[in-house]
This record gives C-alpha cells, sequence and structure tokens, in this order.
C-alpha cells in the first residue's frame, strides 16, 4: 500500500502567476489543493493613513497607484465620493468625459487581465495582441493627462482640463478597431481544446457562495448574479447609455472569461454612445471655493495666483458627516468611505478594494482543484496586489 | 427621510433598545446600535431585510473626540433591493472588542481581520483572528491616530538641510 502525506509548498511573492507579490502557502495531497493560506501584506503604503495627513486634492495622486491598471477608475471613485461629502453638481460634459475614460480603463485593465491570464494557462499569442492594444488606450492617456499610468485627471468638481482637439476622432480610430481584435481573441481562445478544458468546469463558486464572500464585479456576475453598479446605482451620468450586462451559468472560469469579454464589447458601445452625446461646455464646477482658477488667470493676474495658491496649499472645508460611494471598477465594487470633521484633509478614508474582498474566496474556489487550476482561478479572479495592501 | 426607510423601521420594530441613533446624511442612513446586539442585528437584516452583501467592515478611531473611541462601521447592500445602510457599533478603548460577524457574512472574515490588525479592535469568536497585512510580531496598530505616519522610532521628515 502507498503511504501518501500531505506536502506544503510556497507558492510566490515573486511566481510569475500570482500577479505581483502574493503568497500562498498550499498544503497539497499529490496534487490535488487540500488548503491554501493566502499571505498578502508586502508593500505596506498605507494610502488610508496619508490621505489623512493631505489635503482632498492631494490624494487624488494617491488614488491613482491602488489599482494602477485602472488609475482613472479609482480617480472616479474618490472625486465621486468628496463630490458628494461637498453636495456639488459637476458639468455634464465633464461627466460624458469621465464616463469615456473610466470605459477606456475598463478596456485597458480587461486587456491586462486577458492577456495574463492566458499566459498563466499557456498561451502567449493573446499576451502579446492583448499588450499591443493596450497600448493604443496608454498613447490616448498620455496625450489627455501627460501620464501613460498615473492619469491623476480628474479633479473634485470636474477634470484637470479641457481635452485637447481632435480627441474624439482619435478615440473614435481607437474604439473602432477593438470588437475585430476581440474576434481574435475569441478565435484563439474559445473554442480552444486547452483553453476548453483548463477552464471549464474550474473554479466553480456559486451565486449564493459568491454573494456570501462579498465578490463583486465580472467574478460575480461569472456567477450568474444580475448586478452592476453602473446600472443599478447609477453616477455621472451611466443611466443615459444603455449597454447589456451579461452573466454567467456555470460559474466557473470559462464562464467569468466570457463576462469580461462581452463587458469589453459593452465598453465600447458606452464610449460611442458618450462620444455621440459629447457637448461643448465648461469641465468644472462653477463653485471657487473648491475648484482651481483658469490657467490664464493664474498666469495673468495676482488675485488668480492668489486662488490657486490657496486652493493648493490649504485645500477647502468639506462639511462634517460621512459617505460611502463605490463605483463599478474593472475589478468590482471599488468603494470610498470618507468621514469628514469639517476641516481641509479627511479625517478618515477607507477604500473598500475589490480584489482584496475577491481574493478572500480563493480556498473556496480552489480547494480540491490540482496545484495547476490554481493558476486559472488567480487569473480569473483579476487581482492587483496593489490594491489589496493598500 | 431616515425614518421612512424600510430598514429603519423593522429595525426599530425589532430592536427598540438597541438602536441609539439614526441619521441621514446626502441620502445615505447611519444606524448606530448597541455592540452587544450586532450579531442579532445583522442576522436579521440578512435573512428578514434582504441585506445580502456585506460590502465593508472598518473602523474609525475618535481618539480624544468622542466617546466611545473606534466606531466599527458595516456598509451593507441589498442585491434584491438595491438599496445601502450603514450600521455602526461603539467599541470602548477599555475593552476593545465585538462580536464577530462573520458567522452571518463570509466577506467580513478578512475585512474583520484588516480592522484588528490595523485599529486594534479584537473580534469576538472569529474562526481565524490573525493579523493579515503587517507581519505577526508587528507591534501596534497602524491607522490608529497615536500611531506616527511616519512609523514607529522615526524622526518625521523635516525637508531639504542644505
Amino acid at each position: 500500500m502507498a503511504s501518501t502525506e500531505i506536502m506544503t509548498v510556497n507558492m510566490g511573492p515573486q511566481h510569475p502567476s500570482t500577479h505581483g507579490v502574493l503568497r500562498m502557502v498550499i498544503e497539497l495531497d499529490g496534487e490535488v489543493i487540500q488548503k491554501i493560506t493566502p499571505h498578502i501584506g508586502y508593500l505596506h503604503r498605507g494610502v488610508e493613513k496619508l490621505s489623512e495627513h493631505r489635503t482632498y486634492h492631494q490624494t487624488i495622486p494617491l488614488t491613482d497607484r491602488l489599482d494602477y491598471l485602472a488609475p482613472m477608475s479609482n480617480n472616479l471613485g474618490y472625486v465621486l465620493a468628496v463630490e458628494k461629502l461637498l453636495g456639488i453638481e459637476i458639468p455634464e460634459r465633464a461627466q460624458t468625459i469621465r464616463v469615456i475614460m473610466a470605459e477606456l480603463t475598463r478596456l485597458k485593465s480587461h486587456l491586462v487581465w486577458i492577456a495574463c491570464h492566458a499566459l498563466d494557462i499557456g498561451a502567449m499569442t493573446v499576451f502579446i495582441y492583448a499588450f499591443r492594444e493596450r497600448e493604443m488606450i496608454m498613447s490616448l492617456y498620455e496625450k489627455i493627462s501627460g501620464a501613460r499610468m498615473t492619469s491623476n485627471y480628474f479633479r473634485v468638481g470636474g477634470l484637470s482640463s479641457d481635452v485637447y482637439d481632435g480627441f474624439e476622432k482619435d478615440v473614435r480610430e481607437v474604439i473602432d478597431t477593438f470588437p475585430g481584435h476581440f474576434d481574435t481573441y475569441e478565435g484563439l481562445l474559445t473554442k480552444n481544446t486547452i483553453w476548453v478544458n483548463r477552464t471549464v468546469g474550474n473554479g466553480v463558486i456559486s451565486a449564493e457562495d459568491a454573494v456570501d464572500y462579498g465578490i463583486t464585479g465580472p467574478a460575480l456576475r461569472g456567477s450568474g448574479v444580475d448586478w452592476d453598479l453602473r446600472r443599478d446605482n447609477p453616477y455621472s451620468g451611466y443611466e443615459k447609455y444603455s449597454f447589456k450586462v451579461p452573466v454567467g451559468e456555470k460559474c466557473d472560469t470559462f464562464d467569468r472569461y466570457k463576462v469580461r469579454l462581452i463587458e469589453m464589447r459593452e465598453a465600447v458601445n458606452i464610449i460611442r454612445q458618450a462620444l455621440d452625446s459629447l457637448k461643448p461646455g465648461p469641465v468644472l464646477a462653477d463653485n471657487p471655493q473648491v475648484t482651481y482658477p483658469p490657467k490664464e488667470n493664474v498666469y495673468n493676474s495676482i488675485e488668480g495666483l492668489i486662488h490657486h495658491f490657496k486652493i493648493a496649499s490649504e485645500g477647502f472645508p468639506v462639511p462634517e458627516g460621512e459617505v460611502y460611494q463605490s463605483v463599478e471598477a474593472p475589478k468590482g465594487e471599488l468603494g470610498y468611505y470618507i468621514v469628514s470633521d469639517g476641516g481641509p484633509k479627511p479625517y478618515r478614508m477607507r477604500i473598500r478594494p475589490p480584489s482584496f474582498v475577491n481574493l478572500g474566496a480563493i480556498e473556496k474556489m480552489a480547494k480540491g482543484s490540482m496545484i495547476a487550476d490554481l493558476v486559472a482561478v488567480i487569473g480569473t479572479l483579476d487581482i492587483v496586489l496593489g490594491e489589496i495592501d493598500r | 427621510m431616515a425614518e421612512n426607510n424600510r430598514a429603519v423601521i423593522k429595525l426599530k420594530e425589532k430592536f427598540a433598545a438597541s438602536i441609539l441613533d439614526v441619521r441621514e446624511f446626502r441620502g445615505e442612513v447611519t444606524v448606530t446600535v448597541a455592540r452587544e446586539k450586532v450579531v442579532d442585528i445583522c442576522r436579521f437584516l440578512k435573512e428578514s431585510l434582504q441585506y445580502n452583501l456585506c460590502t465593508d467592515v472598518t473602523a474609525v478611531d475618535y481618539l480624544g473626540k468622542q466617546e466611545p473611541r473606534f466606531m466599527v462601521v458595516y456598509n451593507l447592500y441589498s442585491i434584491p433591493n438595491k438599496d445601502r445602510l450603514r450600521l455602526k457599533a461603539g467599541v470602548p478603548d477599555a475593552d476593545c472588542s465585538i462580536d464577530t460577524v462573520s458567522c452571518v457574512w463570509n466577506s467580513a472574515n478578512w475585512l474583520e481581520r484588516e480592522v484588528y490588525d490595523l485599529m486594534g479592535v479584537q473580534f469576538n469568536n472569529h474562526p481565524d483572528l490573525r493579523r493579515i497585512l503587517m507581519t505577526d510580531d508587528w507591534v501596534g496598530h497602524p491607522l490608529r491616530k497615536d500611531y506616527p505616519l511616519q512609523g514607529p522610532d522615526r524622526e518625521p521628515y523635516k525637508g531639504r538641510l542644505s
């Protein structure tokens, strides 16, 4: 009789498929996973603590760096939360541009997801193609905000500046190519025997369990729960656009893959609708206490310079109270809970990171499957460790 | 109005003595409850009022500003009814503990571990209360207001000397 014993294996923190600095202690019976103990906490950037010592505007660049694959979604959640605290309305043009940028960000983030997920399972062509397409969005990012990754483009009350001339044409040119690219990915993967064998029936989590574990975003919709914040609690004028919310049936890795691919197609749809409805107008709220003055005033008048300096150095007071504002980020519900004591800095800022909560379900999803399937489960959760360990 | 909120009406009927405060700010309803009853209230909210998603568990340190010092905050969401509710429970510094709600929602497991790690609030009956972001031997709780921004035993940065 062959005897069996449990073997403990360390996976990560620098394993290429742990998508960052995740370490997992895995107890194995042969190749079958008995227990997973994830060890997170390696980056220690302390964003929540830092924000208590900075003004509301100074915190925006910190939020870029949480989920570095989707910086504008993080910015959006944060500025919406502060705007809710202040009780201010922002102009329609700024809202529409925010939606365009948030959806471009979703494409950008999902492209990295499909690239890495496919690479984890051994499909290198998709990896190279998806990064090529992402580059086009990065170039748009650079033209609009000046930075390729850490955009820092949104402001409390609107945007840091209006978009450049020819923005609409550039975005249309980029998104017009995307449906063809999605067809390419699907052609390479959807009916590929290796892909199907590695993803169908792998990492199953039922709808009830997914909600219980707090999973949100595409991972929850893959489990058949029809819930999307953009449709169910609309913000930034999402109620004006029509889009489908895809849901899965079998609750496995393949369903989550399909859901994200459909979401990318829908993101292109939303961008097209937003571009059609984009009208000229201001991109900053008319609220001099909160928003920066126009740049020509800063350069040409002492009042404008003082105004700019006061907001940049002292910040602005925010009414006492507490709010929670969440957005449908590419990875799920990204929420900001801000407590204000009436001063120019948040008294407490809490970020509800989707990656952190989604990762909590990893043992439930992977227990009992083979160690090689764990790689597919990590990929399908689309985690970013910068967001997990704020 | 907060008084018309469906959860507030039901909670006031069932747990009248444990509801300490009800507030509305910017359209969000916050209910402060007695910490001894937090598990019963959470279970009632999940089972009878369909708050099936425990979005977030966190805490706020009100050092020197108000008593009790800590406020544990639960942000709840009901997917069927599409509405939010915030629940809060005060935790004093002297007995810094509250019962875990991870028996009601599994998502609270990691979220409570984070609160324990960074704020130092104990969660009674938690199945696996270990530090989650800091190392096991870390001294102190970084998100407390009396924990220095630059970390322990370090001089604050004073700018360039030259």
